[in-house]
């Protein structure tokens, strides 16, 4: 095993860019395994781990690709560490058929997408917020998958450290959706002593190794305990379709089961996923929704909206998968219009639109540039009038 | 009060870090608010570089620089495309010998920031040369924040030049340069 030589926890106010804290956030939360493939503007990410983790005791593999760098993390994590990669778009969408592996067989990992001008390779060194489908539907099949969206350096690290337990407690890959603002943008950065970082780890077999064991019996949390490879349990990992046992079947009814688990998994314990920020929503009559860097531009703009007497408020998603509904569904009930501010062409807005009556404004460009504050607050005010 | 910062040269002059140093200054040491960025691209040692600074005493939404207040320019490039399109008010910091035709004269500061980071042995300091000079001449951060974000950002055998060359920055303006 590897001798740590430096801290794993950098206590203290840090004045560092939003990918330098998220892998930071990946110490802090007890990451020891890195594989990756270096891309804009996720790279800084990479160079830091590759730095950082070998002083931790950890372990840090430049990938020949995406796909081998998404099946690397599924492996080191059956080997019972905690894993992340780090990408952007085009690596994202290399990364899917193995990030559905992961779905389907229940690992817990970091992806983390610093999202860039898509499709393919698009503008590399741009930002955008394009990716936020592509997080929800991009493998195959159905699942839940869980995204978060960080607005801040402080917040990649933050929310880094949530993606890690998060992926632990509910056994999957789970994504950091940051995008290029966020990634490069440098600000104070406060890490909290070690003791004070709340950290999950996977639930174990509460039984020892025997013949009876079925690794992939849930709980009544519908969460099945993890073995590691390694501990003496016998199992088999498949990405067919398989029973409690891990065997692969062809059962209609068995695949029916495991799928709605997978989803259900998530869904019930949406509530203590997902996370909002509201801004003057109380009596507000138009609503910005709005995440990631987009969301520090709608928010000057609610605060301008307001000096000029207009009642606007902001609802800032922290959590974009699973999408936090109930908070759209409450303020459709009291608001009069949305306004949904993102980068990309409306992929936020179509999700909103599923769960109020309200009509929805939508402020986007493609890419390449933030939206600037008056531009949003255009809509707020023509949204009022 | 919101302050943009915007420094401009070539890459290899150490814009970036002088950038990085700075909102550290303000960030860390100064207990202000700070959001550092820098322009990224296919940048080379030689081709325009430039980083982009925010200093607030409130916390910062917007975290992009759209009219300078403050310029801190090194090359004749830099000069030409952001001191030349400066909003009005706007103070314009420059190496006298990197920026040869500079219009808005009455804005302008100068110090020949190369040339004495040369005196001091190594041109490589002229970034914080000028950072000194801009602190000493415009107040933007605290000198002691400055030297406290020096000493915990370069390379411990290279603080003591750094201090040295930031001291000269501030002895150029007290030495009745004008500013």
């Amino acid at each position: 095993m590897a001798v740590a030589t430096e801290e794993r926890v950098l206590t203290g106010q840090q004045f560092m860019n939003g990918d330098v804290a998220c892998a930071e956030g990946a110490l802090a939360a007890g990451c020891s395994f890195f594989a990756g493939y270096p891309i804009t503007p996720s790279t800084e990410i990479a160079e830091r781990l590759a730095r950082r983790l070998p002083a931790v005791g950890g372990r840090y593999v430049q990938m020949e690709d995406e796909l081998a760098s998404m099946a690397a993390i599924l492996g080191a994590s059956w080997a019972g560490a905690k894993s992340m990669t780090a990408t952007s778009g085009p690596g994202f969408s290399l990364m899917m058929e193995n990030i559905g592996l992961g779905m389907m067989t229940e690992v817990p990992c970091v992806v983390v997408n610093v999202q860039r001008g898509g499709p393919s390779t698009g503008l590399p060194t741009l930002v955008s917020q394009a990716d936020v489908m592509q997080a929800k539907w991009g493998s195959h099949g159905d699942y839940e998958p869980i995204a978060y969206s960080p607005a801040s350096p402080q917040e990649m690290f933050d929310l880094t450290v949530k993606a890690f337990n998060a992926a632990e407690r509910y056994r999957l890959p789970v994504f950091v959706l940051g995008d290029e603002v966020v990634g490069h943008m440098t600000e104070r950065v406060t890490i909290p002593p070690a003791a004070e970082i709340d950290i999950v780890d996977r639930k174990r077999p509460s039984a020892p190794p025997d013949d009876g064991w079925l690794p992939y019996a849930p709980d009544d949390d519908l969460i099945p305990p993890m073995a590691c490879a390694g501990e003496g349990y016998g199992f088999h990992i498949t990405g067919l379709t398989h029973d409690e046992r891990g065997y692969p079947t062809g059962d209609p009814l068995v695949h029916d089961r495991l799928v709605r688990r997978l989803s259900r998994k998530i869904q019930v314990h949406a509530n203590e996923i997902c996370e909002v920020e509201k801004l003057h929503t109380d009596d507000a009559e138009v609503v910005v929704i709005a995440y990631g860097a987009t969301s520090r531009a709608a928010r000057h703009a609610v605060l301008a909206a307001r000096e000029r007497g207009i009642r606007a408020g902001l609802l800032r998603l922290i959590t974009l998968w699973p999408f936090p509904r109930g908070v759209v569904k409450e303020l459709g009930n009291t608001a009069r219009r949305f306004v949904v501010a993102e980068l990309n062409l409306g992929q936020i807005a179509r999700e909103a639109e599923r769960y109020t009556r309200l009509p929805i404004s939508l402020v986007n460009h493609a890419g390449g540039m933030m939206l600037p504050p008056e531009v949003i607050l255009r809509a707020i005010m023509e949204a009022e009038a | 009060m919101r302050q943009e910062v915007r420094l401009g040269g070539f890459g290899g002059q150490g814009i970036v870090l002088a950038g990085y140093i700075l909102g550290k200054a303000a960030a860390l040491y100064d207990g202000k608010e700070a959001v550092f960025m820098q322009s990224y691209g296919p940048e080379a040692r030689g081709g325009a570089c430039a980083a982009e600074l925010i200093i607030d005493d409130e916390p910062i939404d917007y975290p992009m620089v759209s009219n300078p207040e403050l310029l801190v320019l090194m090359s004749q490039e830099a000069f030409s495309k952001y001191g030349s399109a400066a909003a009005e008010g706007a103070q314009l910091i420059v190496d006298t010998d990197l920026v040869e035709s500079a219009t808005r004269e009455d804005w302008l500061h100068d110090i020949p920031a190369t040339r004495i980071a040369e005196e001091l042995g190594n041109r490589m300091v002229a970034n914080v040369i000028m950072l000194g000079f801009l602190c000493a001449t415009t107040g933007v951060v605290s000198r002691e924040a400055l030297e406290e974000s020096i000493r915990t950002t370069v390379r411990p055998g290279l603080a003591e030049l750094n201090l040295k060359a930031l001291a000269r920055g501030f002895e150029y303006v007290s030495a009745g340069a004008k500013v």
